[in-house]
């Protein structure tokens, strides 16, 4: 019998479960030891070296050294793991959010103003909503998602 | 005998405390946020409780990969604000109640609700940003707090009706308790948002608000909604508003008085919601 996983529809949307967890494991206990200042001096001084005492896949080295959030997430990262990540590269979580939509921070900045995303055409993939695949990336930023 | 005499309903958000800590709540964005709790500081004072049993989630700050408690109660003497990558919150140290925290600990079990005790842990803005909204910047804060960290990062997180359950046992807990403490009891995080992936920055006002009105009017219907629902209607992260319900089943089944009622877009990625009820 499978599990039952009713998200798996949303759109734009990667839920942390158990498989998610499992597969993310290193790439979010990595993110965890940012905590300490002196580990993230140490990860600043050199990201590859310090990558490389973690038995995280090749993969999840170079997602985060992308400063990529989606890609971390496709690999079983979890947003509160990595945001020690974009904490030690100095952002905020509305950094790290407007990161993953193809928007620049200010044009994220004026959606949250105006009230936010709609829920619209965003309840489930198929819809026509902007965060529905076909209609990525939003926005005019050229990071191509590196935070 | 202990008693629950008011339930306080709040979000989170850290970029509010980010806020306070640099002293940007005149500023336009900010305003109308820190307005919406005005009254409730007032509130506090005239209402100082013996100690606040506050229900949070812990954002892989004190629980990494290694541990994830669904229900982690606080029973330590005092708790530290945590560095969550950008240094610790410059706010006072969290005095808990050990006493009160274990009595209601060895209840609760005893009713079936397998909680984690913990002796050790640092404390995130989960814990911390409700306090300051509610507190303002204090040297000390007014009073001991149990701390109840409820896993919402990991799924499966608890359902809505084992939350409303859980604030029951947690109401039986404390009035079997015998010194004549005060207590409040918050529920934090929520509401709608989602701080992942091409959808981020959702947010439902509508939802929120048919939130509210349930939390206050029928939580019993409301402890029925589904995960999914959350999920889809108030973002990945809204999951949060379940430990609300915790909150609402330690409250007593007579209908409370609504003291106060907020709901502001945006903080950051967020909706801001505040509730204030007091029990009859
Ligand atoms: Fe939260």
């Amino acid at each position: 019998m499978s599990l039952d996983k009713p998200y798996l529809d949303v759109p734009g949307t990667t839920i942390f479960d158990a498989e998610q967890s499992r597969k993310g494991y290193w790439l979010n206990q990595f993110c965890m030891s940012l905590m300490k200042h002196e580990n993230r001096e140490r990860f600043k001084a050199n990201e590859r070296a310090y990558l490389d005492e973690w038995p995280m896949t090749e993969a999840q080295k170079e997602a985060a050294l992308a400063r990529n959030l989606n890609w971390c997430i496709s690999l079983g990262g979890n947003i509160y793991f990595l945001a020690k990540l974009g904490a030690t590269h100095g952002k905020s979580f509305q950094q790290m959010a407007g990161s993953m939509t193809g928007m620049t921070e200010e044009e994220y900045r004026n959606m949250m103003i105006a009230g936010g995303r709609s829920v619209e055409g965003n309840r489930v993939v198929g819809e026509d909503g902007n965060a529905q695949k076909h209609r990525q990336p939003q926005g005019t930023s050229t990071a191509q998602g590196r935070l | 005998m202990a008693k629950i005499t008011a339930s306080v309903f709040t979000s989170h958000v850290p970029a509010i405390g980010a806020a306070l800590d640099l002293g940007k709540t005149t500023e336009p964005y900010w305003q109308p946020l820190f307005a919406g709790y005005d009254y409730s500081k007032q509130w506090m004072k005239d209402n100082k409780p013996d100690v606040i049993f506050l229900v949070y989630n812990d954002h892989a700050t004190a629980f990494s990969l290694e541990m994830i408690p669904t229900f982690a109660i606080g029973c330590a003497d005092s708790y530290t604000p945590a560095d969550e990558g950008w240094g610790p919150r410059p706010v006072p140290v969290v005095r808990g109640h050990p006493d009160l925290a274990s009595h209601i600990a060895q209840s609760v079990i005893q009713d079936d609700f397998d909680l984690t005790i913990v002796n050790k842990m640092d404390v995130d803005h989960g814990l911390t940003v409700p306090l300051s909204l509610m507190c303002g910047q204090p040297s000390v804060w007014p009073c001991p707090v149990i701390p109840f960290a409820v896993n919402v990062v990991q799924y499966p997180v608890p359902s809505g009706r084992r939350c409303y359950n859980l604030g029951r046992a947690i109401r039986k807990a404390v009035e079997t308790y015998d010194e004549p403490l005060n207590v409040h009891i918050w529920g934090t995080g929520g509401m709608s948002h989602q701080l992942q992936g091409p959808r981020a920055g959702l947010i439902n006002r509508e939802w929120d608000n048919a939130f509210l009105d349930r939390l206050i009017a029928d939580p019993d219907g409301l402890a029925s909604v589904p995960h999914i629902d959350y999920v889809r209607e108030a973002g990945s992260e809204g999951i949060e508003l379940v430990m609300w319900l915790i909150a609402r089943g330690a409250m007593s089944d007579k209908a409370p008085t609504v003291k106060h009622r907020f709901y502001h877009v945006p903080a950051s990625n967020t909706a801001v919601g505040h509730l204030i009820l007091e029990n009859n």
